[in-house]
This record gives structure tokens, C-alpha cells and sequence, in this order.
């Protein structure tokens, strides 16, 4: 356990500047155990970037780099996102 | 929920302080009035925006504390010694002033009266603040779902909305503290850390299907959620908020 870890509630902010719409109740499926869940309850460390883990196997969901108005999304460990719109 | 109120990019916006509240000598409520406020859920949070004269910016996320109630919104915050934003929110900010924030924010770590029973919540410290608006939204909605609050700090002294917890007891809530470092003469609840005993003993049981909410620091957080998943209740009716040891 890392006292850093944070869950998806932490980034919901980041998410919907993205996304424009609420992004903790979507539903992400890993791309590497098959798990899916709710974006809220995935795990998440801040360092130089900020990186979505898979609670369950712990894969990388989403790499995440803000830098003044540009953001970078690497979603290769996420399969698929179901958003509501 | 209105699906608008889902959709839209988030803005920055004014709010203006009305008024500021010690809670606990390291704890203060701040109260603001947003214009043009959506209204909020109990559980969802802002994003604070602090900028330096040579534009250096410090954003944090805080939860709101109050009931949805106007364009008013309380925040409750532990003000930390070497943080960047909290001294700035507990110390210096006066009525009058404005600050940058956005919101209302998530959707995942929300309760609504609607949702049923039994509730059980779970905080370790200042993870009472999104607790407390799920109690106060309770309140306010005259709702009588069996809630019980399960709440860890350190000491007597450091319990937040001590006063109003007391007050909100009864029609169905029940209020359980652990005080884990030190407690006063006479003491007869709990004096550890949250365990998977403390928790069978106050919590409702796997077979009354009950939703936990748990908010906290990190450790903590993952101790109440492991504890809850070894008495057998299901991982999905946990739902956690963890604040982690740098923010403020």
C-alpha cells in the first residue's frame, strides 16, 4: 500500500475539463484482467503526471500530463470507457 | 439526477467568503456564496484555485461540508503548517474576499436520500467533511435511513461538528466515536485505530446489504476498506475517498 495512492474521486476535476462531462461514474474496462468499474474507484498517483491503476491487477489505465493549456491521455491499459451523455 | 446538470465544462468562478468558523484549533469552516451555484450532491467536491501576483497558481480539491442550500457552500478545512493553500483559506481569507473555485465536482462518491439502507460511514480525521453533508443532507430531507457514523481522530479536541453530530442522533442515526491517541477521564467508547472488530460490532451486517462510504487519509481508508471485504461484505458497496498525506 502507498500512502501517495489516491482513488479516481481525485482527478474527477482534470476529467470533466477533458471531457466536459462527469467522468467518476463512467465505466472503464481494463485492458489487461478485464475488470470493470467505475473511474471513481480506480487508484491514482500524482507525481511528475498522474496515473490511473486498475484497482484490481493494478495495469495502468491512463497516463495523464497537464502542462499549462495542453493535456496528454495515454488510454492504452483502458479497453473501453462507457460514458454517460 | 437531470442529465444537464451532468454535462457542461467545468469554469472557474468567483466565490465570495460570507463568513469563517473554527471547528477544531487545526480546522475551519469557510462559507461563500457562488453565484449562479447549480446546486450540489452530498459527497461531491470544488477545486480551490490560489494565484501569486507573478501568476503562480495552486489548485486543491475540498469537500463540501454543507446540505445543498442556495448559492451558499461550506468547506471544511484542516489547515495545513507547510501547505500552499489552506493557510491562505483558514488565516487569511476575510468576509468579502473572493476566491477562484469549480464545481460542483464527481458523481461516483455522491449519497442521496433515494439511495436506501442501511448507510454505514467511516471517517479518519477531516474525511468526516463528505460525511457530514450526506448527515446534513439526511437531515435536511427529513430522511430516516439507518445510518450509523463510525468517526476516528485523535484526540477529543479534534473531533469536527462534535455539537452537531450529538444534535443530529436519533431518528435513525447513530453516532459511534474512537478517539485513537488520547482520551478524556471517563471515556467508554472506543480508544483504537478502525479494525475489522470495531467494524463488525458497529457496522450492519454482509446480509442487510448496507452501502459504506469510507473517507480519509490514505492507511486509513485501506485499512477500513480491507477490514470490510474480510467480514464479507462486497467490494462495490464500498465507497472510498482517500486524501493522501501532501494537498492542503
Amino acid at each position: 500500500m502507498d500512502e501517495l495512492m489516491l482513488d479516481g474521486n481525485a482527478v474527477a476535476g482534470l476529467l470533466q475539463e477533458v471531457f466536459a462531462v462527469e467522468m467518476t461514474t463512467a465505466i472503464g474496462t481494463c485492458g489487461r484482467c478485464g475488470t470493470a468499474g467505475p473511474v471513481g474507484a480506480v487508484h491514482v498517483y500524482r507525481g511528475a503526471g498522474i496515473v490511473l491503476r486498475c484497482p484490481h491487477c493494478g495495469n495502468a489505465l491512463a497516463k495523464i500530463v497537464k502542462r499549462d493549456s495542453q493535456v496528454w491521455i495515454d488510454f492504452t491499459g483502458t479497453r473501453t470507457l462507457e460514458v454517460s451523455v | 439526477m437531470a442529465r444537464t446538470a451532468l454535462l457542461g465544462r467545468l469554469t472557474w468562478q468567483l466565490a465570495e467568503l460570507v463568513d469563517i468558523m473554527a471547528e477544531t484549533p487545526r480546522v475551519k469552516t469557510i462559507l461563500l456564496d457562488v453565484r449562479g451555484w447549480p446546486g450540489h450532491r452530498a459527497g461531491q467536491h470544488v477545486d480551490v484555485r490560489l494565484t501569486a501576483e507573478d501568476g503562480y497558481q495552486a489548485e486543491r480539491s475540498y469537500s463540501i461540508a454543507s446540505a445543498p442550500d442556495g448559492t451558499r457552500v461550506a468547506l471544511t478545512i484542516q489547515k495545513l503548517e507547510d501547505g500552499e493553500v489552506s493557510p491562505y483559506l483558514t488565516d487569511e481569507l476575510r468576509p468579502g474576499d473572493k476566491i477562484e473555485l469549480r464545481g460542483p465536482i464527481g458523481g461516483y462518491f455522491v449519497w442521496e436520500p433515494s439511495r436506501g439502507g442501511p448507510l454505514m460511514l467511516v471517517a479518519g480525521g477531516s474525511g468526516i467533511v463528505p460525511l457530514m453533508a450526506i448527515i446534513r443532507t439526511r437531515a435536511a430531507a427529513g430522511d430516516d435511513t439507518e445510518t450509523r457514523l463510525l468517526y476516528s481522530s485523535r484526540t477529543q479536541d479534534d473531533v469536527i461538528y462534535r455539537g452537531e453530530l450529538e444534535q443530529l442522533s436519533g431518528n435513525g442515526l447513530t453516532v459511534v466515536h474512537t478517539l485513537t491517541d488520547s482520551q478524556p477521564p471517563g471515556w467508554t467508547s472506543y480508544a483504537r485505530r478502525v479494525d475489522a472488530e470495531m467494524l463488525a460490532e458497529v457496522g450492519p451486517r454482509p446480509a442487510e446489504q448496507p452501502s459504506f462510504y469510507a473517507c480519509g487519509p490514505t492507511p486509513f481508508v485501506e485499512a477500513v476498506a480491507e477490514a470490510l471485504v474480510q467480514l464479507g461484505h462486497e467490494t462495490r458497496a464500498i465507497k472510498t475517498e482517500r486524501f493522501g498525506p501532501t494537498g492542503g
